[in-house]
């Protein structure tokens, strides 16, 4: 059961910038399990997102090795392995919901019978069922984002990597995604990759917190939740909740250094 | 480097296409002359011939060179035959043009946006002007102009110029004016600003870089009317109407030297607008963030 | 700001406007006593139209139908599909990108003498005349278009390992869509100028800008104001046509949505 899905050891990626190399990355050691939600936390420049597009073979180390599902990270992409979910939503706008979610299975070679059936499937998961006819720039930015959800659930990858999804999001919206993201969660069993810079939604989400810190960017501090599947918004208050941010934020501030 | 050397290598590409492309084309010629004269040329007399002809259908890029050379530099500036001369002719007509443009441009904007009324009613007649083919206007230009008392072609030639011109700088004018955002507005507003003064603080600031960015434009559509200008309305000098004279001569020399000294015009009141367009934005401190 | 005109102001008022000038223009004429030969009134010149229509018909099939459209059509295939093949090959990009731009602000119209050398009288060389002029716009505004997609776009595809024509026909072309019916737009209008100046350096006994010059010289005024009236009819038809298409191709550009 606790098989390695990613695994990354010495990663290192430096950036050559004009104003000299920038080591986004530095000796990044780390194992992700089959099921895990593993959250990333960090200050701007810790090399997060960096790490995550590493994973999908969006950015390539300078050193160090990494695995995904036990093959190269450029492998695992040719193999369709993960859905990516990016910042803002990215939904093309010539396309209607339910277009932009078939178009990876359009990519990826699906039957239109199997296309149209997953659409409809997860449509119902992240709750948008009733909207696939419409076009992206009449839905809200929250619906926008839980339809890139569904674009990444379309297909057969077990990795989810989420890059700060709701980062652009109100509070009130976010918690709901949250909550739907849980139940998602535990109900398809993903192996879930997750950048945030929240406390509390990392916290919330995760089985893993990985803190994280810049210049140059290395894990700081790893800790495993001792929090139940099963989470209700109202965790949030528990001593054991309460105990664990704690942790995350100390780890955040002895990384941190205060020179900005 | 990095970025120049893509482009010289297309350059010369072009160079070498136009090269063969007159040796092509310029060899049915050569190989007439032949059978007339009942020679049978090598291949180096082909090709020397090709390049040096008169009336070459496809004058080699060393002969338009010379050609425009000789028309600059050893041409007295006052000499009809000088390309200066016409250039300065078509240049004024593009200036007066030009002026024209801006002055127009700015206006209809400042009325477009200022009044709803304007807006529905200019705005649609705006784009058709443009939809209208300016050549088809231009001899109607001319012979109006004439009636009202205009002495020369100057006038007719600055009118169709600005035609072409106006449109771009009303555009981008409009974008401009209309730029400043509901909070920038709502801002101006708290302080109890009257419309003037927010006419004067907020929106016409704001549309300097709009103004700027759109001369480019605005300049090189003058010059294209200025030279249409001339050829309809039996212009005897400027560029269009040398290239009408070559036309007409069935003189090749002359068509290419005057599509050249054009394109080189063109060039030169772009590359002088983009200057003053830099230095604009600069005092304006944009472009620093 | 009282919110959207209704479309009864929006086509009332210009329409008016343009009325209004008409009655202008005959009352001035009228009441001034302008001679025919410099200005003839509306209502002369509508006589002149339905005299000749035969004559209008022959001109009208042989500029634009022959020499505009053709060379329109002809120069923005030419300009779309030379855009895809540089677009292929980063070097060609490089370098004809910046060549492109400088043409497409030159006076192109200049070689209209050139073309009618090469290709004689007939509506041949204004059909060339049309292609040279057409090709720049499209081109430049093609590529353009193509580089348009913003990175998250180009990533999301490359996670789905998408090949370069998929990439190519589900993201890069819809996105340039707009940018190609900006270079459309630019195409329509110059194709009647370019048409009609390359009758002016010679043309057979038909053809609008034929008919206009001689027509000048015979002081036939108002034959010469009908074809105007034909030709501005022609552009204001065929630039509408074009921003028709536009709507219904690139309905979810944020420009387009009015209404929606």
């Amino acid at each position: 059961m606790n098989r390695s899905v990613i695994s990354a050891s010495d990663l290192s990626l430096t950036f050559q910038t004009n104003d000299g190399p920038v080591h986004a990355l530095k000796d990044v050691s780390l194992d992700i399990h089959k099921g895990d939600f593993v959250s990333f936390i960090g200050p701007s420049g810790c090399g997060k997102t960096t790490f995550l597009r590493v994973m999908a073979d969006l950015e390539h180390p300078t050193g160090g090795s990494i695995t995904v599902n036990g093959v190269s990270a450029a492998e695992a992409r040719r193999n369709r392995a993960y859905g990516y979910v990016f910042q803002a939503a990215g939904l093309y706008p010539w396309r209607t919901i339910g277009g932009n979610i078939r178009l990876p299975l359009e990519i990826m070679g699906y039957s239109k019978a199997d296309q149209a059936e997953r659409v409809a499937r997860v449509l119902e998961l992240v709750e948008l069922d009733g909207f696939e006819k419409k076009f992206p720039w009449q839905l809200s930015g929250g619906m926008q984002q839980r339809a890139s959800i569904a674009r990444a659930l379309a297909f057969d990858a077990d990795i989810l990597l989420m890059d700060e999804p709701f980062g652009a999001l109100d509070e009130i919206v976010r918690d709901h995604l949250n909550e739907q993201l849980l139940a998602l969660w535990r109900r398809t069993e993903k192996t879930i990759a997750f950048v945030t810079h929240s406390i509390p939604e990392a916290v919330y989400l995760s089985t893993k917190i990985v803190v994280m810190s810049p210049r140059p960017g290395r894990i700081s501090d790893v800790i495993d939740s001792p929090l139940p599947k099963e989470r209700p918004l109202e965790i949030r208050d528990t001593p054991e909740f309460i105990e664990i941010a704690h942790r995350v934020r100390d780890g955040l501030r002895a990384g941190h250094g205060y020179d900005d | 480097m990095r970025r120049f050397g893509p482009v010289l290598v297309v350059v010369l590409t072009i160079f070498a296409i136009w090269y063969v492309g007159s040796f092509l084309m310029n060899r049915t010629w050569v190989m007439d002359q032949a059978a007339r004269a009942g020679t049978e040329p090598g291949f180096t007399e082909v090709l020397r011939d090709t390049m040096n002809q008169d009336r070459a259908k496809l004058p080699a890029p060393h002969q338009v060179a010379a050609e425009l050379y000789d028309g600059v530099v050893n041409k007295k500036v006052t000499s009809k035959r000088s390309l200066v001369y016409h250039g300065f002719i078509t240049f004024q007509a593009t200036m007066a043009g030009f002026a024209l443009g801006i002055i127009a441009g700015v206006a209809l904007a400042v009325a477009i946006v200022l009044s709803r009324f304007a807006d529905l009613t200019l705005m649609p007649w705006a784009i058709i002007s443009q939809t209208i083919p300016v050549v088809a206007l231009a001899p109607m230009i001319v012979v109006l102009a004439n009636a009202a008392g205009a002495g020369s072609l100057m006038v007719p030639k600055a009118i169709i110029a600005g035609y072409l011109g106006f449109f771009p700088i009303l555009v981008s004018m409009v974008a401009g004016l209309r730029s400043p955002d509901g909070m920038q507005l709502d801002l101006l507003r708290t302080y109890g600003a009257s419309p003037g003064q927010v006419f004067w603080k907020l929106r016409l600031p704001a549309s300097l870089p709009y103004f700027f960015a759109s001369l480019k434009i605005a300049v090189a559509a003058s010059l294209v009317g200025a030279i249409v200008g001339e050829l309809p309305t039996g212009a005897i000098s400027g560029l269009g109407a040398r290239m009408l004279i070559g036309s007409q001569f069935g003189n090749p020399m002359i068509m290419w030297s005057a599509l050249f000294a054009a394109a080189i015009l063109a060039a030169l009141l772009i590359w002088i607008v983009s200057g003053i367009e830099k230095i604009a934005v600069r005092t304006m401190g944009g472009g620093q963030t | 700001m009282t919110g959207q005109p209704s479309l009864f102001l929006r086509i009332g008022l210009p329409l008016g406007f343009g009325i209004a000038v008409l009655v202008l223009w005959e009352l001035f004429v009228v009441g001034f006593n302008i001679p025919r030969a410099i200005l003839p009134a509306p209502s002369e010149i509508w006589a002149a139209i339905q005299r000749s229509t035969a004559i209008l018909w022959v001109d009208w099939v042989q500029t634009v139908l022959k020499g505009a459209l053709t060379g329109l059509l002809i120069g923005a295939v030419a300009g779309f599909v030379a855009a895809l093949a540089i677009d292929r090959v980063d070097f060609l990009r490089r370098g004809l990108l910046p060549v492109a731009n400088f043409v497409a602000a030159l006076p192109i119209v200049g070689v209209a003498p050139i073309m009618v050398m090469w290709f004689g009288f007939d509506w041949q060389s204004k059909a060339a005349v049309v292609v040279v002029m057409v090709f720049f716009p499209i081109l430049v505004n093609t590529l353009a278009g193509l580089a348009a997609t913003d990175r998250m776009q180009r990533d999301l595809m490359r996670t789905y390992s998408a090949s370069h024509a998929q990439t190519l026909t589900k993201l890069r072309l819809p996105a340039a869509m707009p940018f190609v019916f900006n270079g459309l737009k630019i195409s329509a209008t110059l194709a009647l100028i370019g048409a009609i100046v390359a009758e002016y350096f010679g043309s057979p006994t038909k053809g609008m800008g034929f008919r206009i010059s001689t027509e000048v010289g015979r002081l036939g005024i108002d034959m010469v104001w009908a074809e105007i009236a034909v030709s501005a009819l022609t552009g204001t038809v065929l630039y509408g046509f074009v921003v028709l298409i536009e709507r219904w191709v690139t309905f979810w550009h944020p420009s387009q949505r009015r209404g929606r």
